[in-house]
């Protein structure tokens, strides 16, 4: 579904700092399945990542999503696979929106908002009714039981029920593919657990599931489909473990 | 009801108030020419020049008819003290013809 | 088009959560900027409405006021100056005027006497600011010490409502003989010319005339007066000067501190709503929104407010300033008036700023990679 081919991403290109996060990647992530980046931080996980969710471009190198056709105005040659990296902004803006939800590191969950509001605030440009997210962010703050948290500030919450807030927020708009950089680094080993279980779930649900981490809980995990470990910016090793 | 209709409302609110202030303006202006006609009638047949704005000193009680040295017509160096003083000024010229 | 709109009211619900939650803040700001817009506005509501008192009475104001001057004070015309006067070609009327102060040592008033040929002997009619601090209802003695020290009894006629207060707050109005008995004012003076012109082209020839004519005579004209009432309420003048500066130094000071002030905080927000999926142009509304909320709500609540201070309340804040040592002072009874011109000067002085400064320091905030929140 996803097809990297020869994905480079430089930083400060053409400085004396130059420095190369992503070196020539090329690979394929299956519809439906959980894959894991490993790898030690610094070997290029999160840019990978990035681009992947549209985000950021690749400095060279070409980039495929496949069934993300609606999200777009014109069908491109009228098939459904789409070059992300020739896309303008806006579009990019669109499939990422349509088609990803992030789930941070630091959760990244805005403070001084209700729990609800946080839930709902990627769908609020969308230009779809409130009424209709609002009761989505319902059912699923419902489904990740912090329901009774709805009208508390995310301050008031812990961990593992801000971690879950997090996943209900990237699942608002209804995305088919789940982006999670280290979901796990500020989570013990309970809740890391629970991570992976709701992983698990989504797989369920037909979502593709994209990890980045190095936490043993994750990669040792037998939910994971298919693994892409990681060092100095390049894929060292591509396996499906199904 | 959600914030933003809330908002809206009472901003529509305000907007119908400040819109509708001309109108109250001239309705209130046609009814002041109007009224009490007798009373201005007797007060314009006095030709007076000047607002009652302040009583206190005779140059800004009457600043149309007074001139530059008013403040000061008590004594040659004596400082204007009147607080009306400060803001309204005197004529600024005498007869411009001159 | 149901979109955009949806996308609009989603933003703004955002702002308005988003404006809630410093709640003290946000209210403070609103409600200094509130007191800036709303003294501003009473300024020029009241300065309006008064230049509009001045211009009706100027309308009735003689075109020319002769007065005679000794040693550069004013002194008493002779009515034979009136004659000579009269004889001026385009000269229609000459009135000679009596009237004069008369200063009340029981209660420390000035009072503004003028004689009317509209008025019996022993009675007068009365302003309602005389009638009020002499305690004075109609049929009731007003004694007033005359310069030889005889009570003139005066019988009061009639007293003007205080609707005219702007015009006969502290007015007297007696005949012509108990003004002269009054003041032991010589016979055949008068205080001043009221000289009416056929054709107000002629009016500043007709003032050189009389100059030539009587060289210690000083001709007031219409437009001179005029031009003093334009400059009293000038916003360069005096009191409007000093309240214009202060509101709009505050402001600046404010909108300054606005612009400049964008906290780690907020960059850090913006920085997620743009990882979540917003715009550059989703973060600008949000931020358009959060300026035009409260500076629309300070501007419409400000000018109705101060439309209630000046013409309901008849502006107590000024009057106050305007008040200073008098005994006296009028009802300001204001007739509104409302200057779409001045209106949309202090929109476009105070909203868009104000806006602008909380949407251009977001510019750059906002333009930041969606990714740079990843790496927080």
């Amino acid at each position: 579904m996803i097809e990297l081919a020869n994905v480079t991403k430089c930083f400060n290109s053409g400085k004396p700092n130059q420095f190369t996060a992503v070196d020539n990647v090329t690979l394929n992530v299956q519809q439906g399945e959980i894959t894991v980046f490993k790898g030690p931080s610094g070997s290029g996980k999160t840019s990978l990542l990035t681009m992947i969710g549209c985000m950021a471009r690749p400095t060279s190198g070409r980039f495929f999503l496949r069934g993300v056709a609606a999200a777009l105005p014109f069908n491109q040659d009228g098939g459904d696979v789409v070059e992300i990296t020739s896309l303008p902004e806006r579009f990019l803006n669109e499939i990422r929106r349509s088609t990803f939800g992030f789930v941070f590191q630091q959760f990244n969950l805005v403070k001084g908002i209700s729990v609800l509001e946080n839930v709902m605030l990627p769908a609020y440009p969308t230009g779809e009714g409130r009424g209709e997210f609002r009761s989505r962010a319902e059912s699923l703050i419902e489904q990740f039981s912090v329901s009774r948290h709805a009208a508390k500030r995310v301050e008031q919450l812990s961990g593992g029920e801000l971690q879950r807030v997090a996943i209900a927020r990237a699942l608002i708009n209804n995305p088919s593919i789940i982006v999670a950089d280290e979901p796990t680094a500020h989570l013990d080993s309970k809740l890391s657990q629970e991570f992976m279980e709701i992983a698990g779930r989504l797989k369920g649900e037909g979502k593709s599931v994209l990890i980045a981490s190095h936490d043993p809980i994750v990669y040792d995990s037998p939910l994971i489909d298919a693994m892409v470990e990681m060092r100095d910016g390049m894929v060292i090793g591509s396996r499906s473990l199904r | 009801m959600r914030r933003s209709i809330k908002f809206l409302i009472f901003t529509s609110i305000l907007l119908a108030l400040f819109v509708s202030l001309p109108f109250h303006a001239c309705r209130t202006q046609k009814n002041a020419a109007s009224g009490n006609r007798l009373e201005m009638a007797a007060l314009r047949n006095l030709h007076i020049t000047d607002l009652c704005l302040v009583t206190e000193a005779r140059y800004t009680r009457h600043p149309a008819v007074t001139d530059l040295h008013a403040a000061f017509q008590e004594h040659p160096t004596a400082l204007e003290h009147f607080p009306s003083g400060s803001f309204i000024l005197p004529k600024i010229s005498g007869n411009s013809d001159q | 088009m149901k979109r955009s709109v949806e996308r609009h009211l989603n933003i703004l619900d955002f702002t308005l959560a988003s404006l809630s939650r410093r709640k003290a803040k946000n209210l403070s700001l609103l409600a200094m900027y509130l007191l800036v817009i709303f003294i501003l506005a009473s300024l020029q509501f009241f300065v309006t409405a008064l230049k509009r008192e001045a211009a009706t009475i100027l309308q009735d104001a003689p075109d020319m006021v002769v007065q005679r001057l000794v040693a550069g004070r004013q002194d008493v015309v002779p009515q034979d100056y009136a004659a000579e006067i009269g004889k001026i070609r385009g000269v229609t009327s000459v009135t000679p005027r009596l009237w004069g102060y008369y200063y009340d040592s029981l209660n420390g008033a000035n009072y503004t006497i003028m004689a009317s040929d509209d008025v019996q002997p022993e009675s007068a009619s009365v302003g309602s600011g005389v009638a009020g601090v002499r305690n004075l209802a109609v049929g009731d003695l007003l004694p007033l010490m005359s310069y030889d020290k005889i009570p003139v009894m005066l019988d009061i006629n009639s007293i003007f409502s205080s609707k005219s207060d702007l015009i006969a707050a502290d007015l007297i109005l007696v005949s012509r003989e108990d003004f002269r008995q009054l003041f032991n004012f010589p016979a055949n003076q008068a205080t001043d010319l009221a000289v009416n012109v056929r054709n107000q082209e002629e009016l500043a020839t007709v003032a050189s005339k009389i100059v030539a004519l009587y060289p210690d005579s000083r001709p007031i004209l219409k437009s001179e007066i005029r031009r003093t009432y334009q400059s009293i309420f000038d916003w360069r003048g005096g009191m409007t000067l000093i309240i214009l500066a202060s509101a709009l130094l505050s402001f600046i000071i404010f909108a300054w501190d606005k612009a400049t002030g964008l906290s780690a905080e907020e960059r850090k927000e913006i920085g997620i709503l743009k990882s979540i999926g917003w715009e550059t142009s989703d973060v600008l509304l949000l931020k358009f929104w959060e300026g035009s909320a409260i500076s629309l709500t300070a501007f419409l609540a400000g000018v109705v407010l101060a439309y209630g201070h000046v013409f309901f309340l008849s502006a107590p804040l000024f009057v106050q300033a305007l008040k200073g040592w008098s005994v006296i002072y009028p009802e300001f009874h204001l007739v509104p008036v409302v200057d779409p011109y001045q209106l949309s000067v202090l929109f476009f002085l105070t909203v868009v700023p104000y806006t602008v400064a909380t949407v251009i320091p977001c510019w750059r905030a906002a333009t930041i990679d969606p990714d740079a929140a990843m790496r927080y």
